[in-house]
């Protein structure tokens, strides 16, 4: 890594129906800069993949649903605090967009006022059974300020460029969270005691 | 959800969450359900509107002078963590801690004469402050340095006492410490309720005295560290490690039935029954399999400005150590947090009193507190009983958390917690920490070792 260059780590989440390729898209992204990147999906809390750009690197510290979407259980803890989301759909299937719809509205209203919001039509190497048409969702992303792509985990078509769109959007000011500048987390166990 | 499973948790309250947690990362099949459309049960911290419906009554919408109601996450269960305590050792051993971020508590209060001072947090602090005489200091001196170097396995270092057979008030009086000083020993540093601990062996303080010194060293304030957007962002954090190892989570789920027979516990909701080897579940889904014993008051108010005389800090505790309010025998809590924390709008503070109720008038008991805390803009208040399992669950294989408490932390949080893991698995929860963070610390040195 280049030392002159600033690295910005931003929290990004994945949304989106059960079964829309969520984890492929994030596996593609990953596995392309990490070949001995060993694959675990239970026990995997978030994965982290960077990107560099011309005079910065970004770090995206990359959250998975952990399959808390499929009852609609997913907590607000999970998106609290994200600057960036992914949120994804089937381009096979008008549920999977409409529910990416109301993810979009949901992030709008209870998430971070300046998240980046990406909508990604997933599933591209199969657009011959295509149900969303691409200018449907593109007008979508336009009017709601989002980026849109379609990607395809399995080719890994515009996987790459997806993520490095986000990282281009995203505002590289000192603090890259809100608040993290005088946050700390616990440090580990004490090493010594005296009273008062 | 027509499946068996090793076990079914009701209830996403903190304690629920954390045992869903262990119990997944241990490999366990977990489904855990809750009647409610969100996390947290009792321990949920609630937007604004949230706030206003449930105390004065559905439709309610919070005045527009609060600002938005999103930007507030108010505790229903007011409590600081001790940043050495059980809590934060459940999640460096879980590694939980990296869902969630945490700031400092800017100080710690206790009223003694009708003021309120500064625990102090230094030597310097100490020294200067109007909580004790010259000589008394001399005294807890010599006291606090005896606490300090006692290890239970030196002899050298039990001055001639034993303090697993000795009452607390023998040590106090050997020490010559004085009714003052007690009462800030008891009260401020150790965390006590009531005056009980005095005739029970001194062990017990002496590791809650340790306890608050390690808490204090770490980050100097105050012992106490709270998360941002609140405590209801603790379970939540929990529920997530657990569905990361497989835990199957349903919100708004009636629980209509719970049997037990053919070995299995039964649970049935919206027609459907789900099998278990044993249940885990907060009082409340078990009405008939717990007992009351105890009231607890909690009013939280919404104030424009800092408490007076806390030199404007954005977060405190302050302790009303029961003498110092007339005739009671349980302190008065105030935990204070604000928009530093996320909890509130800017400007906004949100105070909430608590303690353990003793007259039939319990809303007057808290005007001590109300006292110290200026103008209340808003107020909701409520009344909760506390319940405990009536067994141990071992025998039904249903296992029940007790109430939230009125402490001011997780101690007795975390206590039944590892009581419950107890009861279930037959072995003690030991706290280790997580292999990522010992990583973490190590590239940290490594990259530190670099520099220089």
């Amino acid at each position: 890594m280049n030392n002159n260059n600033k690295i910005f780590q931003f929290k990004l989440v994945l949304l989106g129906e059960a079964a829309v390729g969520k984890s492929s898209l994030v596996l593609r992204f990953v596995r392309g800069h990490f070949l001995d990147y060993q694959e675990s999906t239970i026990g995997a809390a978030f994965l982290a993949q960077t990107v560099c750009l011309n005079d910065t690197t970004v770090k995206f510290e990359i959250w998975d649903t952990a399959g808390q979407e499929r009852y609609h259980t997913l907590a607000p803890m999970y998106y609290r605090g994200a600057q960036a989301a992914i949120v994804v759909y089937d381009i096979r299937s008008e549920d999977s967009f409409e529910r990416a719809i109301k993810w979009v509205k949901e992030l709008q209203r209870q998430g971070s006022p300046n998240i980046v919001i990406a909508l990604a039509g997933n599933k591209l190497d199969l657009a011959a059974k295509r149900r969303v048409e691409t200018a449907e969702a593109q007008q979508y992303a336009e009017e709601n300020g989002l980026l849109f792509m379609e990607t395809s985990a399995k080719t890994s078509q515009n996987v790459n460029e997806l993520f490095v769109e986000i990282a281009k959007k995203l505002p590289k000011t000192p603090t890259t969270r809100p608040g993290s500048a005088q946050t700390q987390s616990p440090p580990p166990l004490p090493t010594s005691t005296t009273i008062l | 959800m027509d499946e068996h499973y090793d076990c079914i948790v009701l209830g996403t309250g903190l304690k629920e969450c954390i045992i869903s947690g262990l119990l997944s990362v241990e490999g366990k099949k977990v489904l855990h359900m809750d009647r409610n459309g969100y996390y947290g049960g009792e321990s949920a911290s609630l937007s604004l509107d949230q706030l206003f419906e449930k105390f004065r009554g559905k439709g309610t919408k919070a005045p527009p002078t609060f600002g938005s109601s999103r930007e507030y996450s108010v505790d229903l269960i007011p409590k600081f963590i001790l940043s050495s305590g059980l809590l934060v050792k459940m999640l460096l051993h879980t590694d939980v801690v990296r869902y969630l971020e945490f700031k400092v508590v800017d100080g710690s209060y206790v009223k003694q004469s009708n003021k309120i001072h500064k625990v102090p947090s230094t030597d310097t602090e100490a020294l200067a402050s109007p909580l004790m005489g010259f000589f008394e200091k001399f005294s807890a001196k010599k006291f606090f340095a005896f606490v300090q170097d006692y290890e239970d396995d030196k002899p050298s270092t039990h001055n001639g006492m034993d303090l697993k057979k000795m009452p607390m008030k023998d040590v106090f009086k050997k020490f010559g410490l004085n009714a003052d000083t007690i009462d800030f020993i008891g009260h401020a540093v150790s965390l006590y309720l009531n005056d009980d601990y005095l005739e029970k062996p001194a062990i017990e303080t002496v590791n809650r005295m340790k306890l608050y010194a390690e808490s204090m060293l770490k980050y100097k304030k105050s012992p106490y560290i709270y998360p941002l957007y609140g405590l209801g962002e603790l379970p939540q954090s929990f529920a997530r490690l657990s569905a990361i190892y497989g835990g199957t989570y349903m919100l708004n789920k009636p629980i209509e039935k719970v049997t037990f027979n053919d070995g299995k516990v039964h649970v049935t909701s919206e027609g459907e029954t789900a099998t278990a080897d044993y249940v885990v579940a907060d009082p409340t889904y078990f009405p008939d399999k717990v007992k009351k014993s105890g009231r607890i008051i909690r009013a939280i108010c919404i104030l424009n400005a800092p408490i007076p005389n806390t030199s404007n800090s954005e977060s405190v505790q302050i302790i009303l150590p029961q003498k110092q309010c007339g005739n009671r025998k349980n302190d008065i809590y105030v935990g204070v947090i604000s928009s530093s924390h996320f909890v509130c709008a800017k400007g906004k503070f949100i105070a909430i009193v608590s303690t353990t109720v003793e007259t039939e008038n319990p809303e007057k008991e808290l005007e001590p507190a109300y006292n110290l805390l200026g103008p209340i803009v808003e107020k909701f208040v409520s009344v909760t009983d506390f319940y405990e399992p009536i067994t141990d669950g071992t025998q039904d294989k249903c296992f029940i958390s007790k109430s939230y408490d009125a402490t001011s932390h997780f101690e007795t949080t975390c206590a039944d917690v590892m009581d419950i893991y107890k009861r279930i698995t037959g072995k003690d929860l030991v706290l280790t920490i997580h292999p990522n963070i010992l990583q973490q610390q190590k590239e940290q040195q490594d990259e530190e070792g670099s520099e220089n």
